[in-house]
């Protein structure tokens, strides 16, 4: 059976130049790259080395480069790191409602700590209004962190003009800025200086590198404390021993991302407007999620589909070897609608139905052809079922929720115990 | 191991009793479409037995192979024996269900409870 993986949001395939390019430092240069012996020194080039192919993706210093284990690492060590060391001069932080749960639970951690917190909302397409975040901007404000490129809708921010409203605010001259950049970087170009941002997170799982390692930027002279406390490592800004075959891959990654990415966007962006425009013409009652056009990251095509719940479309399509992903209640283990989808005020029971399919580089048009195919079966066998679809064939009329039309209800509407 | 067990994935992928009943003696509703998941079910009674049971579900592979399983319990069953039946014994027929889906998909036997009971008051018209 085909196997059409999907689902490159939430992780990709390795590209194999960049095993190659990892395998030596398993079996041959194991040495640490702290040991100042021959065997320590290999490593250490290669770290080194690796840190100079990070840098240069995303237009950095290699000394502003802080290796960590993942991106949830590194936007923990943006949000808490800077929060500690500014925390004398402010205690107010501002954040997007759309961020990856490593930005909002870290925030959630630091409101318990005595920090103040301001969630942004975002239109229906997305995106945080210059607007909105000038009116929240206030003295004490110590740090903004919005996202470059949200992963699910695909909303790529104006994160320039959002830099832009915090300096020429003028409410105080130490506001770091922030963007997790993990779906950005690799897909689309990313430039620390031309976006102006203070700090940046990239990971590499998600550009075609191995799982376990990314990278925090950190402009020179921005402050920041470690998170993790050891030896020298990352200027012991992040102590540990270094993954070394995970960071070379890394590096390998960023190598082939900066060479490759206008000709990579360029077939994923093509493969995603086929799927974008012919989904519509074969299955009725579905809604685009998120940004069009250029304002919307290559890969990602989000929809909602009406009368069906996306857990069932995802493992129906599974069967049938594609990959995909939803952002239903039901998909999600806290058993309620992505935040996402609920910050872009997606009907609620319109988006139990919403159906992710995030592309890569691997991906051919014959892939996309073959979804086309399958798709619309799978939608119309879950439609057939569905009594919210017959209700509304008969009566031409959506099924008036009942219970339980928000989540404090949730219980009331499910348990009859 | 899989998230879903063979049973349920089977009942997902193969679910039986689908459908409507036009002249059903009795039709009970559960869940919500905001909360992800509904189901309709219909049934026939003759002589206190349910002679047929049909189900319409929205909802996610749980709440579809809960549908599909309590249907094939009920079938033929009587009415107090499926009075008798819990949505916990519907999990277990199923070989069980993830923790976080036994609330909210978990709702098949309520939904025939419903059906009967609603057979019942037109009963007593």
């Amino acid at each position: 059976m085909n196997q059409i993986y999907l689902d490159n949001q939430s992780n990709t395939k390795l590209d194999e130049r960049v095993f190659d390019a990892m395998k030596p430092f398993f079996l041959e240069y194991y040495g640490n790259p702290q040991s100042i012996y021959s065997l320590g020194s290999v490593s250490k080039d290669a770290l080194e080395t690796a840190r100079r192919q990070v840098a240069a993706l995303i237009n950095a210093d290699p000394k502003e480069i802080i290796f960590t284990s993942c991106g949830t690492e590194s936007n923990n060590l943006a949000i808490k790191g800077i929060a500690d060391a500014l925390k004398a001069k402010g205690k107010h932080i501002i954040v997007s409602e759309i961020e990856h749960f490593s930005i909002l639970n870290s925030v959630k951690r630091l409101q318990k700590e005595g920090f103040e917190v301001t969630y942004l909302s975002v239109d229906a397409k997305g995106n945080v209004s210059e607007k909105e975040l000038k009116k929240h901007l206030r003295k004490d404000t110590i740090l903004v962190s919005v996202q470059y490129t949200n992963p699910e809708v695909g909303t790529i921010q104006d994160i320039k003009e959002l830099v832009l409203t915090v300096k020429n605010s003028h409410v105080n001259d130490f506001i770091v800025f922030h963007t997790d950049a993990v779906s950005a970087c690799g897909v689309i170009p990313v430039d620390v200086k031309d976006l102006s941002v203070d700090a940046l997170t990239v990971s590499a799982s998600v550009m075609y590198g191995p799982k376990g390692v990314a990278a925090l930027y950190i402009k020179k002279d921005v402050k920041i404390s470690s998170q993790i406390e050891g030896g020298v490592q990352e200027n012991s800004k992040r102590s540990g021993t270094e993954n070394l075959p995970a960071v070379v891959g890394f590096g390998k990654t960023c190598e082939i991302a900066k060479e490759e990415i206008t000709k990579n966007s360029e077939h994923i962006r093509a493969l995603r407007d086929k799927l974008i425009t012919e989904l519509p013409k074969k299955i009725e009652y579905i809604y685009l999620n998120g940004a069009m056009g250029k304002n919307r990251l290559p890969g990602n095509v989000n929809f909602s589909i009406e009368f069906v719940e996306g857990e069932a479309l995802f493992l129906l399509l599974d069967a049938k070897g594609i990959m995909a992903a939803s952002g239903s209640a039901c998909a999600n283990k806290n058993l309620r609608i992505s935040h996402v989808l609920e910050a872009l005020h997606v009907d609620v029971a319109v988006g139990q139905g919403s159906i992710l399919f995030t592309l890569s580089k691997f991906n051919t048009e014959e892939d996309i052809d073959y979804v086309l195919e399958e798709f619309p079966g799978i939608v119309k066998r879950l439609r057939d079922m569905s009594p919210l679809y017959s209700y509304f064939i008969k009566t031409g009329e959506r099924k008036p929720a009942g219970q339980g039309t928000d989540y404090d209800g949730h219980d009331h509407c499910h348990c009859a115990t | 191991m899989a998230f879903y067990s063979e049973k349920v994935m089977d009942h997902f992928a193969n679910p039986r009793n689908i459908g409507e009943i036009k002249d059903a003696d009795g039709i009970g509703e559960v869940g919500n479409p905001v909360c992800g998941d509904m189901m309709t079910f219909y049934i026939k009674v003759k002589d206190d037995k349910i002679e047929d049971v049909k189900f319409k579900t929205f909802g996610c592979a749980a709440a579809i192979a809960v549908s599909s399983m309590v249907s094939e319990m009920a079938l033929g069953k009587t009415l107090k024996q499926v009075i008798d039946l819990t949505n916990a014994d519907v999990a277990k027929a199923l070989d069980g269900l993830p923790s976080n889906k036994m609330h909210c998909s978990n709702l098949g036997a309520d939904a025939l409870h419903k059906a009967i009971e609603n057979y019942k008051t037109k009963q007593g018209k």
